[in-house]
Parts: C-alpha cells; structure tokens; sequence
C-alpha cells in the first residue's frame, strides 16, 4: 500500500445509549478510490461526520496526511485538504451558483473574487454545469444539486473529497454522470471516499471496498470478495 | 463613490436643516426615527446577515445609555467621549453575549438574547449611582455654537452616527464577511465545511452589532435629560430593531434604513395627532401587512416587481 493520506484508529461515537461506532479503524493510501458500504443506520454518515469534524468521536484518533485533526473543528479540517458533499444536499440557497463556490475559494484558498471567479468557472465546465452558473440554486434539478455539492467541494481544492450518497434516488444515466465526474476527479489525483446506496456505482468505482454494520467493520476487501462475503450478506438481507 | 457622495450630502443636509428655523419638535421626533435607522441596521448584521434573530436590542442600548450617564456624572465627559464609550460597552457586551449563547441555534439564541435585557436592567435597578429605580435627573450642558439648541446639536450627531452604521453595514455586506455571514445563514454545517470560521463571524456580527447599539443609547440620557431603567430597557427597542428590517428587508443594507425611516415616522405622527397607545398597534399591524404581503420586505418587493414588469 502506498503511504497512507488518512489513518482512522479506534473511532468510537456514543449517542446516549447508542452505539454508533465502536472501535472502527481504517487506512486510506492516497489516490484510492475507497468505497464505504452497510445497510441503514449502520454508522456511515456518522464516520464520515467525525472525519470531517462536524461531530467529535468520543474515542480514538483520526490522522489526516501526518497531522492529528481528532477534536479540530470542521472549518480547519477543511483547510487542511478535507472536503465533503452532503448527503441531503446544503447549497448556499440566497446565492448563486457560481457564488456557492467562491465561498471555499474565498475562505479555504484564500482568493480574490476574480480568481475565485474562474476557478469556479473551470470547475463548473468539468461537471457541465457552466451555463447554470448565474441560477440560483433553487432552481436546480436534483442531479444538478449533487454536482453543486461535488463542485463546492472541489472548490475548496481538496486533498480528499467523502462524497456522502451523491447518487442517491438518481436515474441510471444520472448516475453515470456523476460517476464519470467522480472518476474524473480521482484521475487528477484526489482521493475519494465514496458512501453510496447503489451498490453497481461503489462496485464500478471502488478498488477497495469497507462495509460497516451496527458501528463495526465487518468487512473489507475488494469489490469481488465483498459481495461474496456471507456477513455482508447477512447483514443486507438478515438471512 | 456613489455612496459616500450620498452620505456626505445627507450629512450637510442634516447639519443645513438644523440651522434653520424649524420647528424644534421637528428635530425632538427625528432624532427618535434616526435612533431607530441606527439600531435596525445594527441588528441587521447579526439578525439580517447571518439569521440569528437577536431580542437583546435593550441591553445592547441600555448598556450604552448607562455607561453614558457614569461618565458623565463621574467625569463630565462630553458627548463624543460618551457616545464612543457607550460602543465600546455595547462591543464588550455582544462579545460576551455571544461568547455564551452563538453555539445556540433558532429559538435557543433568541430565547438567550430576551434574557440578557433582565439581568442588565435588575443590574440598573440596583445600582444606586446611577438612581436604581426612581432613575436620575440630568442637567444638560449648554449647546454648542452654532446650534441654537441641545436637542438640534443631538440630531446632527444621531444622523451622522446613522450614516456611520449604514457605512459599516454595507462594508461587512460586500466584504468577505459578509459572504461568510450569508453561508452561515443559509446552511451553517455547509459553511463550516466550506471553510468559514462560522462561530468567529458570528461573534464579531455579534460585537460590531453590540457596539452600534450601545453607540445609539448613549446620547439618549441627554436627550430626556433624563434616565431610568424601566424605559431604558423597554421592549419596544428590541420590537423595532427587530421589525424595521423585516418591513425594509433584511438582505441589503439599505432596508433596514428604509424600514426604520417608514415604521418609526408613522409612529412619530401617530403619537402627536392620534395617541401614543395606538403607536405601538402601527409596528403590529405593519409587520403583519409585510409578512403577509411582502415576506422580503420593501426591498424584495421593489426586486419582484421589476422582474415582472420587465417579463
């Protein structure tokens, strides 16, 4: 394995009684395209907050490209090179969409209006949203909504980029779309960590592959060897 | 450029007005409504910007008026000397205000604010410097050339302190801030993740806002010649710093300024020639007229009515 971007050790969350995540630890070499797989409520969403900082893992240590970012807020995580899309899309709905964008340009990378400006055109022509870019985001169709999620990310230049479910409820050919941006991106050196439902896109995309169930790894290995494995057939069909 | 032409010609015509030989309760009503054109677009930038609706306007105010009366009584200060240090509390006040309760969201944060205005005003009441509850009498120094009265000399020095807020305003609203406070408005987790230091920008939303405030009680001892807690913390500061934006629009600078300029002349002209009870129906029923008819407010209203007249 090359020299690891982002080391997850024993990450634990608690909410109340619950368990979210308990003792979860994971490895992800630069330019990896890591999927993350596990039925509902398993604690993807929850891994994947504490990586970004929007929650605090109660134990363990996250290490992001040498540095410890565990108990950093979620801005620093950020301008350190870790960028997310959410899962529910968030846009800056009183902006536009080129606006959107210059928000991380502005306060991850620090330029002027007109700099940021044509980053986020550049950006916006890679994902075919460039005409949209004087809409407001309220008048975007979902798949549109999704790339504005991966564009802003992308404008904040990350390092790693944790798509949380971009794909989610999109048709076939959306899906492909979204997934040639995603390959796209990784091509020109961004690591990312994809969290998605549709199991045919994380098998496509993924080289390595880590299924989550109850909190716990239960699983990892390629896409191959997942799909065979008797847990993770359990745990999707409760057999 | 456009803009400080502007302000500079409304600055001379404020000082060319009070010149002149107008009638005094003129300028005694105008003051009021300047008041209020620097307490809306105080409250603005931290309730219009960012979406953290702030109900602590009389703290933030009283706090100012207070600290204007100490130093007078104390030192004699004069009026600017009060007026900055009134800011300068209002500042420190938002700082920790906001220092407490900003890791608050929605209703929690404006729950928080409402609770400030109590403990500031138990504080005055029990301060016996100051008068406590009966409240302290204030001799007015004489005028200063070439005004003829105290109450002309106030409104210039109201309207220039308005023309300073809507100066501050706009520059936190074009600026970098600005762009920030909007993120945090529209999505506060999307703005973390997108690199906004949310909880700094709201606290300095929180203290620019605070020390504006404060800078607008201070002249208001000397304009009763008078101070007591009760009317000091009224509510209805935290009602009109909260409705003159909603009725002008709270996404541009200029609403604020135009709702506090429409609410508050009604409410002058309705407390001379109707009564000063029904003044206080004027900020409801108007409120209830822009929610419902015009939910941007004046502004919003001016926007949608171009886009379509244009179609």
């Amino acid at each position: 394995m090359a020299e690891s971007l982002l080391k997850v050790s024993g990450v634990s969350k608690h909410f109340g009684g619950f368990t979210a995540l308990s003792d979860v630890s994971l490895e992800i070499a630069a330019g990896e395209r890591f999927g993350l797989i596990g039925p509902n409520g398993s604690g993807k969403t929850t891994l994947i907050n504490c990586i970004s900082g929007l929650l605090r893992n109660d134990a363990g240590q996250i290490i992001f490209n040498g540095k410890e970012v565990t108990g950093l807020p979620p801005y620093q995580r950020t301008r350190l090179g870790i960028a997310r899309s959410f899962q529910v899309p968030r846009p800056f709905h009183s902006m536009s969409v080129l606006e959107n964008l210059l928000v991380p340009s502005a306060y991850v990378v620090h330029m002027k209006d007109s700099e940021g400006e044509a980053q986020a055109m550049e950006i916006l022509r890679g994902m075919g949203l460039a005409e949209k870019a004087g809409l407001h985001a309220n008048q975007l169709s979902q798949v549109e909504l999704r790339k504005l999620e991966l564009a802003r990310a992308m404008a904040a230049r990350p390092r790693l980029l944790i798509s949380d479910e971009a794909m989610a409820g999109l048709s076939g050919s959306e899906v492909d779309e979204v997934l040639a941006i995603l390959f796209k991106l990784n091509e020109s050196g961004i690591t990312i960590i994809m969290i998605e439902h549709i199991m045919q896109a994380v098998m496509r995309f993924s080289q390595r592959v880590v299924c989550l169930d109850a909190g716990k790894i239960i699983c990892e290995g390629t896409p191959a060897s997942i799909v065979q494995n008797a847990e993770v057939q359990k745990a999707y069909l409760g057999a | 450029m456009r803009f400080w032409i502007c302000a500079a010609v409304i600055a001379l015509a404020a000082m060319g007005v009070a010149l002149s030989g107008i009638n005094e309760y003129v300028f005694f009503a105008a003051f009021v409504v300047l008041t209020y054109v620097v307490l809306a677009t105080a409250w603005n930038i931290l309730g219009g910007y960012a979406g953290y609706v702030n109900f602590g306007t009389p703290a933030f105010f009283g706090t100012g008026a207070y600290t204007a009366v100490v130093l007078f009584k104390w030192l004699g200060a004069p009026l600017i000397v009060q007026i900055f240090a009134g800011a300068a509390m209002g500042g420190l006040l938002g700082f920790g205000v906001g220092m407490l309760t900003l890791r608050l969201r929605g209703i929690f944060f404006a729950i928080a604010t409402v609770a400030v205005i109590f403990i500031m005003e138990t504080l005055m009441i029990n301060w016996r410097y100051v008068g406590g509850a009966t409240g302290l009498q204030l001799l007015r120094p004489e005028a200063m050339a070439p005004f003829a009265s105290y109450t002309r000399m106030l409104f210039v020095v109201m309207a220039l302190m308005a023309v300073a807020a809507v100066a501050v305003a706009r520059y936190i609203q074009t600026s970098w801030i600005g762009r920030g406070l909007r993120a945090i408005r529209d999505s506060e987790e999307a703005a973390e993740a997108s690199g906004v230091p949310t909880l700094r920008l709201k606290l300095v939303a929180c203290v620019v806002s605070g020390a504006l405030m404060g800078a607008a009680g201070a002249p208001m001892p000397m304009y009763l010649s008078f101070i007591e807690p009760a009317s000091t913390f009224s509510l209805n500061y935290a009602i009109g710093a909260l409705a003159a934006p909603m009725i002008g629009g709270t996404t541009h600078w200029l609403g604020p300024v135009l709702g506090a300029l429409l609410l508050v002349t009604i409410q002058q002209i309705v407390t001379v020639t109707i009564s000063n009870e029904i003044n206080v129906l004027v900020v409801g029923v108007l409120l209830v007229l822009f929610v419902v008819l015009a939910p941007d407010g004046i502004l919003g209203f001016f926007k949608r009515w171009l886009k379509a007249s244009s179609k």
